[in-house]
């Protein structure tokens, strides 16, 4: 498993419930307080084991964690470069809707070893999109959290609900209220300024 | 842009152009600028239509083109140009003949994309939805945030690494470098061919300060034996615990015989002052024996220490608490 998405749990836990709280995390998973190297592999089961420590110590779902961390990896200040790289998927929030099929594939031409779940969308009616995510278990309700974000950063109004038909795949039912509901923040490709 | 002879041409606006080409340049036969696409307007300090082509632009590469006659002969071949009023964005492109003897041109900003993207104020809406500038300029942030997370990782390593190498090379117990670091280093002096002189020091009595009183008064003696050490030698020399009760200094550009007589007289009498641990007196003293490298045609570190080694027996054998010089070369 890539460092990076057991770094990004690590780094939302840190950032939110502060040192003491991801200390007690790292003593529960057995690693050291320094935790997880972005840049390294783990094994598979690390990020369960990390999520599941941080529901005992947080009394909160694993589910509510996952859809937090989403929420935090766009609208948080640790989160602006990513906020930024899928900004650059969309002018507007359609658009970015439609951008999330190439995450998985922009994922890899940075990081080849980055393997994120294969993301489809379909569109059943006007404003309605589902989403659908296979592969790592729960990576759906962080993608709801992102979704979520991101309407914001758009200004677009949407109603989301997550689904588990079956285990290995999660949909995401979107539905567009408005579109330009409120002022989005502003995007320069050359950076924000 | 009329018929063709051999596949059906078709005729395209010139915003349907502008929307497919974003920045093109329309010229006619005689090389007048007759239309621009929408972001080639956009970066351009001063209204493109009009202008003539040789004048406004800059052709770098392939050099010598200064006409529109020259320029036929290039059509179709990679060039590099620039604004002449914007000389810092790079351009790149090919030119293309019209049925009607005028010349459509095809630009891009090549490697300059980010830079042009920040100085023009650039937007998706400005690239053509076939190019891959977005993903470019994506993909650039994307590598600076993994270089910076590399970066940090190898400095924590490289933290780790010296807190390692550190730990290898220092006597636990004393602080003072152990067995592996003086070899080291004295491997080092003897490359550099710095002359330097070396002590072997070997406690006395210090067996009976451990039996009678016990590892904890014996660790405690150790350490006040590196502490006189410390005080007792300059900042440079390498203090080194080698056995047990084993010391050897290495003093770097010290080989004066009688200075270094003065140093371990030193060292004898600080060590001479009886060591106090939880009431109980401990008395120990030091037996040195001492070579120099400069008694040597090509000085070898075994062979150095074993002389200092001797000359510390010497001392032993004299009386203990007492200091011996190496003298020939045996």
């Amino acid at each position: 498993m890539h460092g990076l998405i057991i770094r990004t749990i690590q780094g939302f836990l840190r950032d939110t419930y502060g040192p003491g709280l991801w200390g007690r995390v790292a003593r529960r998973v057995g690693v050291g307080p320094e935790g997880y190297e972005a840049m390294l592999h783990y094994p598979d089961d690390s990020a369960e084991l990390v999520l599941a420590g941080a529901a005992t110590e947080l009394g909160h779902a694993r589910e509510t964690i996952l859809e937090d961390i989403g929420t935090w990896l766009v609208s948080s200040s640790s989160g602006q470069p990513l906020r930024r790289l899928l900004r650059f998927g969309g002018v507007d929030f359609t658009d970015f809707l439609h951008s999330l099929e190439d995450l998985p594939g922009r994922a890899r031409l940075a990081l080849p070893d980055l393997d994120l779940p294969s993301l489809s969308l379909h569109e059943p009616g006007v404003g309605h999109y589902v989403l659908t995510c296979r592969g790592l278990p729960g990576f759906g309700h962080m993608l709801a959290g992102i979704v979520k974000a991101m309407a914001d950063d758009y200004g677009a109004l949407v109603v989301l609900d997550h689904d588990a038909p079956d285990p290995s795949a999660e949909t995401i039912n979107i539905r567009l209220v408005i579109t330009d509901h409120a002022q989005g923040r502003q995007f320069a490709l050359a950076g924000d300024s | 842009m009329a018929g063709h002879s051999t596949a059906a041409g078709f005729p395209v606006g010139a915003e349907a152009l502008g929307q497919v080409m974003p920045m093109h340049l329309c010229l006619s036969a005689e090389g007048t600028i007759i239309g621009a696409g929408p972001t080639l307007t956009k970066i351009s300090p001063v209204p493109l239509i009009g202008l003539d082509f040789m004048l406004a632009f800059d052709l770098r590469r392939p050099g010598g083109i200064a006409s529109m006659a020259e320029l036929a002969r290039h059509h179709g071949q990679r060039l590099h140009l620039a604004l002449r009023a914007a000389p810092d964005t790079g351009l790149r492109g090919h030119s293309l003949p019209l049925d009607d003897g005028g010349v459509l041109l095809n630009l891009s900003f090549g490697i300059d994309l980010p830079a042009a993207v920040r100085q023009h104020r650039l937007n998706d809406s400005d690239f053509a939805p076939t190019e891959l500038a977005i993903e470019l300029l994506s993909l650039i942030e994307v590598m600076h945030l993994v270089l910076a997370e590399l970066r940090d990782l190898n400095h924590r390593l490289q933290g780790a690494k010296s807190r390692a190498e550190e730990e290898a090379q220092t006597d636990t117990l004393t602080g003072l470098r152990n067995r592996r670091a003086m070899d080291a280093h004295l491997r080092t002096l003897i490359a550099s061919g710095e002359p330097f002189g070396l002590m072997h020091i070997d406690l006395d009595y210090f067996k009976q300060v451990n039996d009678s009183l016990g590892h904890a008064a014996g660790d405690h003696v150790l350490q006040e034996v590196a502490r006189v050490l410390a005080g007792t030698t300059r900042k440079f020399d390498i203090v080194a615990r080698v056995g047990g009760d084993e010391f050897v200094v290495l003093l770097p550009g010290l080989v004066d015989m009688p200075r270094l007589d003065s140093v371990a007289q030193r060292i004898i009498d600080r060590l001479g002052v009886p060591i106090l641990f939880e009431g109980q007196i401990c008395r120990i003293s030091a037996s040195i024996g001492t070579t120099v490298s400069t008694l040597y045609a090509s000085p070898e570190p075994e062979i150095l220490l074993a002389d200092a080694d001797r000359a510390l027996y010497a001392s032993k054998h004299a009386g203990r608490s007492r200091a011996t010089l190496h003298r020939s070369t045996g």
